[in-house]
């Protein structure tokens, strides 16, 4: 796990309450709108996340770039698709 | 005479629903086409919702009920903030399902402080400016109260929320439908409503919540209404409450009319056939269809009964609360001594009700008081003083 501070982000998504699997469903149709080389914030208060959004990413041909903690988690993704 | 415990289902709302409890029977979650129909037309519903109070349609959360929607914008806003701070402020006229959150709330070490309102029921915006502090997560205040008809003045108070940066919640349950109600004009953050009051069916209503704001689920479950709500979609009922909403855009000025004519009717006939009757709440900034009353030596209860022989239904005070036979504390809150609000009578009116119904009550009504009186020894005390 990669731990990165203030990194910049073209759009951001904030699921904090959001229960499993919306941080894998909302990050897919998102990303979708983005353009290739643009990055997305995720915000999300779910632990489970933190194994799942880098799986997603590799899964799905994203780079999976960090992740900051302050009152929540942030995870950062690239889209490279 | 008692819309505002429930409203008839319009005819072309039960048609709308009739489809999905067999036709499209299936379960929107579904990946085959029958499911991501029927999501399709859930998300065309709630545009519906969302175009009768001004908002976007994904700033809305169907729930089962008005008090379901309460219940998630208090509980919810609350757990969701609760680092920010643990103070949230109602006003002493709310519903119960907005007193009972708060209760359930102070149990879990949040801080609660109630408003007091005014003769009216009106709450002072310079009292609520005072009572805010740095730890205020949440205000919530109704839109209009279902008792006594009083209309708040919404966007003053959500204005004072706005700038000290605490959300603001009103419960609007009462007035949708009934009055113009827009999430900008009202620039509220948090807005409930239900089909109940709506010429919708029963077992669904709306939550309205601004720009994707942190909401802790109260019913956790599956990915249905975003996340914030899980269990399957209540299809029929959320076809009718789209189709009612849909309507009420519709009637909403002609039934206005109607129901200022029936009240200043109802309210001129009880002021000219029945003395010691009060009329409660605000005399001008109240719900068009509503008329309530506290008439002085009476029973409220009883009253009622004898209304029900004659074939008209009305109410003491909230349809939740009047089974206890407790004195109302929104009549408590307006200042109405407890043997003064016993003789609370609510009667709220819907575009179906006819000048001709409203003669009958006034008829009826000054009989049963006149008969009630009789056997009254405070009333023949205070006739003979």
């Amino acid at each position: 796990m990669k731990f990165i501070k203030n990194h910049p982000s073209d759009d951001s998504l904030d699921l904090v309450c959001r229960m499993c699997p919306l941080h894998l469903l909302e990050p897919g149709e998102r990303i979708k709108c983005m353009k290739k080389g643009q990055v997305l914030e995720v915000l999300t208060d779910y632990d489970g996340a933190l194994e799942d959004l880098p799986e997603w990413c590799h899964k799905h041909g994203h780079q999976f770039i960090g992740i900051e903690e302050e009152d929540c988690y942030k995870l950062y993704i690239k889209k490279v698709k | 005479m008692d819309h505002a415990s429930a409203t008839p289902v319009k005819k072309q709302v039960i048609e709308s629903m009739i489809p999905y409890f067999d036709q499209y029977f299936g379960n929107p979650s579904t990946v085959y086409d029958m499911g991501s129909k029927i999501k399709k037309v859930i998300e065309e519903q709630r545009s519906n919702v969302s175009q009768l109070i001004g908002a976007k349609p994904e700033e809305i959360v169907f729930t089962s009920s008005g008090a379901e929607a309460n219940n998630l914008a208090i509980k919810g806003v609350a757990l969701a903030r609760k680092k920010k701070g643990k103070h949230i402020i109602i006003s002493t006229i709310e519903h119960h399902s907005v007193i009972n959150s708060a209760r359930f709330l102070e149990r879990m070490d949040f801080e609660i402080t109630f408003l007091p309102v005014d003769k009216y029921g009106m709450v002072n915006p310079a009292h609520l400016s005072r009572v805010i502090t740095p730890e205020t997560v949440l205000v919530s205040i109704m839109h209009a109260n279902n008792e006594i008809g009083t209309i708040q003045a919404t966007p003053e108070l959500a204005d004072i929320c706005r700038e000290k940066g605490v959300l603001f919640h009103t419960d609007a349950v009462a007035s949708v439908g009934n009055i113009p109600v827009d999430v900008n004009v009202l620039n509220v953050d948090l807005l409930s409503l239900s089909g109940v009051s709506l010429g919708g069916p029963k077992g669904i209503g709306a939550l309205y919540f601004r720009n994707n704001l942190r909401l802790m689920p109260l019913i956790h479950g599956g990915i249905q209404e975003m996340g914030r709500r899980g269990g399957t979609e209540n299809v029929p009922g959320i076809v009718g409450l789209g189709k009612a909403s849909e309507l009420a855009v519709e009637e909403l000025t002609d039934k206005m009319n109607h129901l200022q004519k029936l009240r200043k009717c109802l309210v001129d006939g009880i002021h000219e056939k029945i003395g010691h009757a009060k009329l409660t709440g605000h005399p001008e900034k109240r719900l068009p269809g509503h008329a309530s009353f506290c008439i002085e030596a009476i029973e409220g209860e009883s009253l009622i009964y004898t209304l029900t022989h004659e074939g008209i239904y009305s109410n003491t005070g909230s349809a939740c609360a009047s089974k206890a036979l407790k004195t109302s504390p929104v009549l408590m809150s307006i200042g109405i001594p407890p043997d003064i609000a016993q003789g609370s009578v609510v009667f709220t009116m819907n575009n179906n009700n006819r000048i001709e119904e409203v003669k009958y009550v006034l008829e009826k009504l000054s009989i049963a008081v006149a008969k009630l009186r009789a056997l009254s020894p405070i009333w023949r005390k205070k006739i003979s003083s």
